[in-house]
């Protein structure tokens, strides 16, 4: 087969995406077992979704950090968000990335928790370029 | 049993269950939420979502039957998930499943000790959602089986309890081995009652069981008969008895005694929960009210004494207070407190307006003194005596602010049992308030389902003098539930139980009368005891009484120190409680009043259980006096109403209004309160003080 042809290419995107580790295979195939004729682009719009929270998430942390003395408590909230999210799309980095923060807050390890969220975000950003090049793929196969 | 029988007919999807199965699910987390329903539409399940928790809440209160399982997640900005799942399971009986991103065993354990059925770690996957539907047959597979036996045991049972409602607490005792004994019989029973009992067997086909909807007045019972039968030696069957309700089955009562002893360690664990939950929520304080029914039926016996006390005290204190802890029970206390005014007419006239609520439960029987007015006006009302405990627990529901503060709402209090406590704090110091909040509470405790005794109780609010130490015995009485199992015992009450009203004749001492009423407890004693009025703290009532009593008193006498520590007085009144007769850790509650008064009370209660009848009263008019003293700070016309004693012995059903004036007038008459005219000597129970 044509190796250029899109379906290949995304194909192929998918698979480096679960090889790579960043996304859970199973996790994200169900996601896309949601789709139908009702939603058909279902996986696309969560992880959309993703996106918009997972900003705002990060941006939440970082006040908290930032403020003195650091609400842990709180931090630990929005963790469990952030981690139940990410998981739910099988953003597997990022939710690794978000138990080691989520460990450090358990710790109250300020620091730890300032150096860690910064592998939340690169994760995060790495993620979010990975998919949006996935599904702009993918969009093809249906054109 | 008829929540299934809506589920049939609801989507039809009965017969294809699981396929469509009806879940809400809860999750503030919108990617989890949404990903959540969908895969649950994939399991081809009915799904509604809400990313509220309080939502949540009112979307089930508002039709219970409506779903078939609840899926929250457990962190949730609004209400902590694991006080929702308490409450669901509580009020609802529905089951529900937790969802978390942590799996921490800690959080685990939490889960399971609040109730959830099961714990799912996020992310979810669609094969664990498939089987979830396992959790709604199993919950209804132990309900149908309850109410199969229930009918021949209640019938046993509830003439059992009436003679020896607190031997039968100390019966429970053992009851453990009974237990097992008992359910080898309703196996049995349960094969000939489930011919009887059609609906499980007619619906049985599908796999959906009746669920036994814990509506307020069969709750009011079932909390009636725990505190009656005192709430360590509540045993299922004994309850079930108790509660005398045919449908019901013992693994109903089973495992609604199950949720209940969760709530109430739960609540009693923080104090702030029921405010929290309670004030927020009217349905939680429903919830409060009910199970703060089963404590405040505990509380109030001892406060039943204290009741007039009470009276005395702004009911509005306590009745902060109570919501606050018991959320209900508190209430009750508060309100009881509240109706000082009149205490016996004051009862009475709630207990007019309760008796329509449904305090049927207070048969007329009872009668006698304060209590007998209240009850009777229970009685009157409504409810058939079984089901007056549930009103009972309306009338407690009176005494939540709401029934309060409008006394003329009396009627309408039933509406929101949650709500008459607070209603009842803010009119605290109004009389009449309290009265309305009587009613209104035992209004709203219609829902309670108080079936036991709890109609009873609320009873003692409209004595209201007892009214605060009414509902203090509520609370009391809830928390007593094990000595006082006075809750079942309201509803039998009603021959014997007023006696209660006899002693309180002294004052409104509703308390005695409360006593008798108290919620159940003291009063199941006293009302089953049958004309001994004593009744109405447990105090005299086996041992374990003693101490409802004791506490019932002590509670009362705190409650009228205390309203304002309304959440103390609660706590103090688990101390009561433990205390057989011991008012002495109810005193150290009532700081205000100053323990004397509190031992007042017990030797008076004391004395007065062991079988005066009069029991309360005269030492309600010992400590009374005391506690008049005392209370005359916070209200002599908590006192006042020991004096009037008469007030109390007005049992006969006065207008709420009537009793509100006279409790009103007591006041002003005195100082009763503060001399120690808390005179109850033949109050025994009225001047619960």
């Amino acid at each position: 087969m044509d190796r250029s042809h899109p379906q290949h290419q995304v194909l192929h995107m998918r698979r480096s995406l679960f090889d790579q580790g960043y996304i859970d295979k199973e996790q994200f195939i169900q996601l896309e077992e949601l789709q139908d004729d009702a939603n058909p682009n279902f996986a696309e719009e969560i992880v959309t979704l993703f996106y918009t929270d997972s900003a705002r998430l990060i941006q939440n942390i970082e006040q908290i950090l930032v403020n003195r003395p650091i609400d842990f408590a709180r931090l630990d909230d929005i963790l469990h968000q952030f981690k139940g999210s990410s998981s739910s799309i099988g953003a597997k980095k990022v939710k690794e990335a978000c138990t080691q923060l989520r460990e450090y807050c358990c710790a109250e390890n300020a620091e730890g928790c300032t150096r860690t969220l910064q592998l939340v975000k690169q994760e995060y950003a790495v993620l979010k370029r990975k998919l949006e090049t996935y599904f702009q793929a993918s969009i093809s196969l249906y054109l | 049993m008829a929540v299934e029988d809506k589920r049939a007919g609801e989507d039809g999807a009965i017969d294809r269950f699981p396929i469509g199965m009806r879940v809400l699910a809860v999750d503030d987390d919108p990617i989890c939420l949404k990903v959540l329903e969908n895969l649950l539409r994939k399991c081809q399940y009915e799904v509604t979502i809400t990313n509220q928790a309080a939502m949540a809440l009112n979307m089930l209160r508002e039709n219970r039957n409506k779903y078939d399982l609840v899926i929250s997640d457990v962190n949730m900005p609004d209400i902590d998930g694991f006080k929702l799942l308490e409450l669901v399971g509580l009020e609802m009986d529905l089951p529900v499943i937790m969802l978390s991103a942590y799996s921490d065993t800690k959080l685990v354990m939490k889960g399971i000790t609040h109730g959830a059925c099961d714990y799912l770690l996020k992310p979810v996957r669609i094969e664990e959602l498939k089987n979830i539907w396992q959790h709604v047959i199993r919950k209804k597979k132990i309900e149908p089986k309850n109410q199969n036996k229930s009918p021949n045991q209640e019938k046993g049972h509830v003439a059992a309890g009436e003679g020896g409602q607190m031997v039968m607490s100390t019966g429970n005792s053992d009851h453990s081995g009974k237990f097992g004994r008992k359910r080898k019989d309703q196996d049995e029973d349960d094969d000939e009652e489930a011919e009887e009992d059609g609906n499980e067997n007619e619906e049985s086909t599908s796999q959906k069981k009746p669920r036994v909807v814990w509506s307020i007045d069969l709750h009011k019972q079932f909390v009636a008969a725990v505190n009656q039968l005192g709430f360590e030696k509540a045993v299922p069957k004994k309850i079930l008895d108790l509660m005398n309700v045919e449908w019901l089955s013992r693994e109903n009562v089973a495992s609604h005694l199950q949720k209940y002893r969760l709530y109430l360690k739960r609540i009693s664990q923080q104090p702030n929960m029921v405010a929290t939950l309670g004030g927020q929520d009217p349905s939680f304080m429903h919830m409060a009210a009910v199970d703060g029914f089963g404590d405040f039926r505990s509380l109030s016996s001892p406060g039943r004494l204290s009741s007039t006390s009470m009276s005395t005290y702004q009911p509005g204190g306590m009745f902060g207070r109570l919501n606050s802890t018991a959320g209900l029970t508190i209430r009750g206390i508060a309100s009881s407190g509240m109706i000082q005014s009149g205490h016996s007419q004051t009862l009475r006239n709630s207990y007019n307006a309760l008796g329509k609520l449904q305090n049927a439960m207070l048969p007329a029987n009872q009668g006698q003194k304060n209590f007998n007015g209240v009850q009777a006006s229970l009685e009157l009302n409504q409810l058939p005596q079984s089901k007056s405990s549930s009103h009972i627990g309306e009338f407690h529901q009176i005494n939540d602010p709401t029934a309060f503060t409008p006394v003329t709402n009396f009627a309408d209090a039933r509406a929101t049992p949650g709500t008459s406590t607070s209603s009842l704090s803010s009119s605290s110091s109004n009389p009449l308030m309290l009265q309305a909040n009587l009613q209104q509470q035992a209004q709203s405790r219609g829902a309670f389902g108080n079936q036991s005794s709890l109609g009873m109780v609320s009873l003692n609010p409209g004595t209201f003098d007892m009214g605060v130490s009414g509902s203090y015995n509520f609370l009391d009485y809830s928390r007593r539930n094990e000595s006082c199992q006075g809750a079942g015992q309201l509803s039998k009450f009603p021959s014997n139980s007023l006696p209660l009203s006899e002693p309180f004749s002294h004052n409104q001492l509703s308390h005695t009368h409360l006593s008798g009423n108290l919620p159940c407890q003291i009063g199941n004693n006293l009302l089953d005891h049958s004309s001994s009025m004593a009744l109405p703290i447990p105090m005299e009532d086996s041992k374990g009484d003693m101490q409802c009593q004791a506490t019932g008193i002590s509670n009362v006498i705190q409650n009228m120190n205390f309203i304002h520590n309304l959440s103390h007085s609660f706590s103090n009144v688990n101390s009561l409680v433990s205390g057989k007769c011991d008012i002495g850790p109810f005193r150290q509650n009532m700081d205000q009043t100053s323990t004397v008064s509190n031992k007042t009370m017990d030797v008076s209660l004391k004395d007065q259980y062991n079988g005066s009848s009069p029991y309360l009263a005269q030492h309600a008019g010992v400590e009374k006096s005391s506690l008049d003293t005392k209370m005359k700070s916070n209200d002599d016309y908590l006192f006042e109403q020991s004096k009037s004693q008469d007030g109390f012995s007005q049992n006969n059903y006065e207008s709420l209004d009537d009793i509100m004036s006279t409790m009103m007038k007591r006041d002003q008459n005195d100082a009763l309160l503060g001399d120690g005219e808390f005179k109850f000597d033949d109050y025994t129970l009225g001047s619960y003080m």
